[in-house]
């Protein structure tokens, strides 16, 4: 097996920009300590076809009906039993996000009965379709739709098999309450009535046709509505057991040991002093050493006489305070700009460079697996992934045995944010088990998270752009390096745009993050509006506004800017506060915001953000401002403090008391505007709210101190 | 390595006997000797609160609390708030003020934080039963959320409040 830190190699040098598809959203399923036998049972008979195990589930087909579109059975959806218990099944996980909820009340919209009738199955890899991972706001576009299509599926078999049945006409059958009713109200037909049917049973194995029927808005029961997160009360109490809670019988603890550095390689270690102690299985393959110990604790004490003994060599590696300047040089192909004709013609050019630091998810839990292997060589794990399929991938490859001997199970977890799309620490888990013959668990610390898991990838951003005599732009150059070209296009009219995103020698592990690029590229543009506002001597408001189509954009700016009152605060400047604003795009939705900020001691308090935001015809309009307000909250952090500081290949604040996520005390007034948009499709909203916390602060404090803070996190001092 | 000793303590209510290193952390022993696995390990360091129990009555960070601190004392978890009605023998059970005031308010997203902030909130209201936002965000802000469900869990703590007071209040009225 390979090292992590030979595998870290391969994924912490995408020097490329990511792709969009790599982009992501939180969620997480449960669902563990039973074995598919047992699970079976408890979903009582009826027809079952498992579709993710079947060999079209390769990736290959899948390819381009990733979230759920690929044709499957109505009963690879969802299972009816016998006694009408209604399970649906769904590749999404549920981490924070409200997949639960929101595919919950897909189904039940489509079913025509109440949410609380279903049982929504999620990210268990042996079960349910491969939805594709939980990532690029993908659920509510995509996955959304593919539930609803196989529940209404599922309704239509039902009318068919009731008229069948009563050989009357389905035309008059009217469904509700999980029910088909005759049209003279006399008879019913169940869904129970249908999976008890045998061969109205079998129409179940029908593939979902591309055609159905979807119930049209004004006729919305479920969806469209608050609906609470369905195993809330098992949160409540403790009881829902999170991937680092899964308990096997005769399972052990984990411990790996890690390399002091990034570029650390093992010379030589004594496992003599582990290996004596009672209880602990000693696992060194390559590079990778490890422990299992009975408890956790045990596991720590081998580890520390294991790292004891152990000889490194390390090399070089850049330290965080050059690495601007390390982006800079080793970006790969630097474009000029190519409006130099219309540079020189300008009345103003503005050049500036932006920079983003690294930052980290920091999700409240960190990695963890269980992870087991049957006497029949099939591996399951539990873990935290949003990325089920993908780590069941990763696990077969890792173990060379074919996708079907593993099996990942995503229990709802703790927290993603875009840094849950891999599989090191199952990996891991399952690379101890198997020499210690014992299911194992594996939990991250807070600093080998900090550490080993990866980084929002940090950037350099330089643009330039100019103004003739009216004040309007004429040229565009915009060149993000290292982060990525998500969000890179600028909205605003302008005669000449060129936008480039081109990567670099990444010194950090980076991958997703909560809108990843978008909002460095987002920062960059809109505070670089601002000083374009001031340079063609209008307000930031006017100026944008003189660059905008009308549109969903234009129609939010409005929005934030009317509520806010940012106009007049804008002009009438308030002593010692300052105001500023912002807008922009990601994944199909809309947003701007108004914040205002007060400054003491070089410190920047932020007072109240005020947001307008649109994402098409609202599916749940309760979690949906939840979402936007943890976004915002989230985005305060990269903003204010957050940067991950690193020397000599170590990370130097892998701890939350030395790296600052945002508390209770930092927590504004909050002013939340949502504008619905039933004529619009609804797209997912995870992480564009959070895009336009950022330039609105540095533009806010611009206006309160003068100063032109074009560095995240923004530092007075 | 140190010798375990055998260390004495209530955890809800019930008597508990471990054998332990006196230097273990109490959150090991409650999530792996004793199976209560509401109290999360979040940091290690006592910088974000989900390991958070009362132990005597106040909040304790368990990840940082040697076993043999909890040796003689009264620890409360999550999982000794809600209340096993009498003569229920299917179990239903009435939740803490907190507890349903959290999940009326969806005081949560992901909910790694929430047992910890329960714990943390159910001490507050004990010492002060009608907290104003500015006493609640001082009370809780050595608690962690990173999906920043921070104003949903304000809003519940603020319900709580007036549920455990209804509460009194009716109990009052029935004497
Ligand atoms: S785990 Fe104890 S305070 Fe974070
Ligand atoms: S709800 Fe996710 S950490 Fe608080």
């Amino acid at each position: 097996m390979k090292s992590p830190a030979a595998a870290n190699d391969e994924a912490m040098h995408l020097s490329r920009p990511l792709p969009d598809d790599e982009e992501l959203v939180d969620q997480v399923p449960f669902h563990f300590d039973v074995g598919r036998r047992t699970f079976l049972q408890l979903l009582g008979s009826g027809l079952l076809i498992a579709v993710s195990t079947s060999e079209k589930s390769n990736a290959q087909e899948r390819g381009g009906r990733r979230g759920g579109g690929q044709a499957i059975p109505v009963a690879g959806r969802l299972h009816i039993g016998k006694d009408g218990a209604i399970t649906v099944f769904t590749g999404k996980v549920e981490c924070g996000q409200g997949s639960r909820a929101e595919l919950t009340q897909a189904a039940a919209e489509e079913l025509r009965v109440a949410p609380d009738r279903i049982t929504l199955l999620m990210a268990d890899t042996d079960t349910v379709p491969d939805d594709g991972g939980t990532a690029g706001s993908r659920t509510t576009p995509s996955t959304v739709p593919a539930v609803r299509a196989g529940c209404a599926a599922a309704r239509d078999l039902l009318i068919a098999a009731a008229a069948k049945t009563w050989g009357s006409d389905p035309a008059g059958i009217v469904i509700a309450n999980g029910s088909a009713t005759s049209s003279d109200g006399s008879r019913h037909y169940a869904y129970a009535d249908l999976a008890a049917d045998e061969a109205a049973a079998q129409t179940l194995g029908d593939t979902v046709p591309d055609d159905v029927t979807l119930t049209v808005i004004p006729e919305w029961k479920t969806l469209g509505k608050p609906l609470a997160r369905p195993n809330g009360p098992d949160i409540v109490t403790g009881t829902h057991a999170y991937p680092s809670d899964i308990t096997r019988p005769g399972m052990l603890y984990g411990h790996v040991l890690r390399p002091p550095a990034y570029t650390a390689k093992l010379v030589s270690i004594d496992l003599a002093a582990a290996e004596a102690m009672e209880g602990v299985t000693v696992v060194r393959d390559g590079e990778f050493v490890a422990v299992a110990a009975p408890n956790s604790w045990l596991a720590r004490e081998a580890g520390a006489a294991l790292a004891k003994s152990a000889r490194w060599e390390t090399s070089p590696h850049p330290a965080s305070n050059t690495l601007s300047e390390h982006l800079r040089t080793t970006a790969h192909d630097l474009p000029e700009n190519p409006h130099a004709e219309e540079t020189a013609a300008a009345k103003t050019t503005v050049r500036e460079t932006y920079t983003i630091a690294y930052v980290q998810h920091a999700p409240m839990e960190p990695r963890a697996a269980v992870a087991e292997w049957g006497a029949d060589g099939k591996l399951t794990v539990w873990t935290g992934t949003q990325m089920p399929f993908r780590v069941r991938s990763e696990l077969a490859r890792a173990f060379k045995v074919s996708e079907n001997s593993v099996r990942v199970i995503v229990p709802d977890f703790g927290g993603g944010f875009g840094g849950k799309h891999s599989g090191e620490c199952a990996v891991e888990a399952a690379r101890i088990a198997k020499a210690a013959g014992k299911p194992v668990k594996l939990r991250w610390t807070r600093e080998e998270e900090f550490t080993w898991a990866y980084f929002r990838p940090a950037a350099v951003i330089e643009a330039e752009a100019s103004l003739d005599v009216d004040g309007k732009l004429t040229s565009w150059h915009f060149v993000n390096i290292n982060a990525g070209g998500n969000g890179i296009d600028s909205p605003y009219h302008c005669g000449k745009k060129h936008t480039r995103s081109v990567g670099a020698d990444a010194p950090l592990r980076h991958g997703s993050y909560r809108s990843l690029a978008v909002t460095g590229n987002t920062f960059a543009r809109e505070c670089l509006m601002d000083e374009l506002a001031l340079a063609a001597g209008t307000d930031p408001l006017a100026f944008r506004l003189a660059h905008l189509e009308s549109g969903r954009l234009r129609d939010v700016l409005v929005e934030a800017a009317e509520k806010f009152g940012f106009a007049d605060r804008w002009k009438n400047k308030a002593p010692s506060v300052g105001v500023g604003i912002a807008c922009g795009l990601d994944k199909g939705s809309y947003v701007a915001a108004c914040a205002e900020i007060s400054v003491s001691e070089n410190s920047i308090k932020v007072n109240h953000v005020c947001q307008a935001y649109e994402c098409g015809k609202i599916l749940n309009p309760q979690n949906l401002v939840a979402q936007v307000e943890g976004a915002i909250l989230m985005g305060l952090g990269p903003v204010l403090r957050e940067e991950t500081t690193f020397e000599g290949g170590r990370i130097t604040n892998a701890a939350f008391s030395r790296y600052a996520v945002p508390r209770f005390a930092d927590v504004p007034t909050l002013d939340i505007h949502l504008l619905d948009r039933p004529d619009l499709p609804s797209v997912g909203a995870g992480e564009t709210p959070l895009i336009v916390v950022a330039p609105a602060i540095g533009n806010a404090v611009f206006h309160t101190t003068g100063r032109r803070l074009r560095d995240m996190p923004l530092r007075l001092g | 390595m140190s010798t375990p000793i055998t260390i004495q303590f209530t955890v809800n209510g019930k008597p508990r006997e471990v054998l332990s290193p006196p230097e273990r952390p109490l959150l090991e022993v409650l999530r792996e000797d004793l199976a209560l696995t509401g109290s999360k390990y979040g940091c290690g360091e006592m910088q974000c609160g989900a390991c958070s129990v009362l132990v005597d009555g106040r909040r304790q960070f368990s990840c940082r609390m040697p076993m043999s601190s909890a040796a003689g004392k009264a620890v409360r978890t999550i999982e000794g708030l809600a209340k096993q009605n009498a003569g229920d023998q299917g179990g239903t059970e009435s939740l803490h003020p907190v507890q349903q005031a959290f999940l009326d308010e969806a005081g949560f997203q992901c909910g790694y934080c929430t047992c910890g902030m329960i714990m943390t909130a159910v001490e507050l209201l004990e010492k002060t039963p009608a907290p104003d936002d500015a006493q609640i965000s001082a009370a809780m802000n050595r608690n962690l959320c990173r999906c920043c469900a921070y104003p949903n869990i304000i809003a519940a703590v603020r319900k709580a409040a007036t549920i455990a007071e209804e509460s009194r209040k009716s109990s009052r009225e029935i004497e």
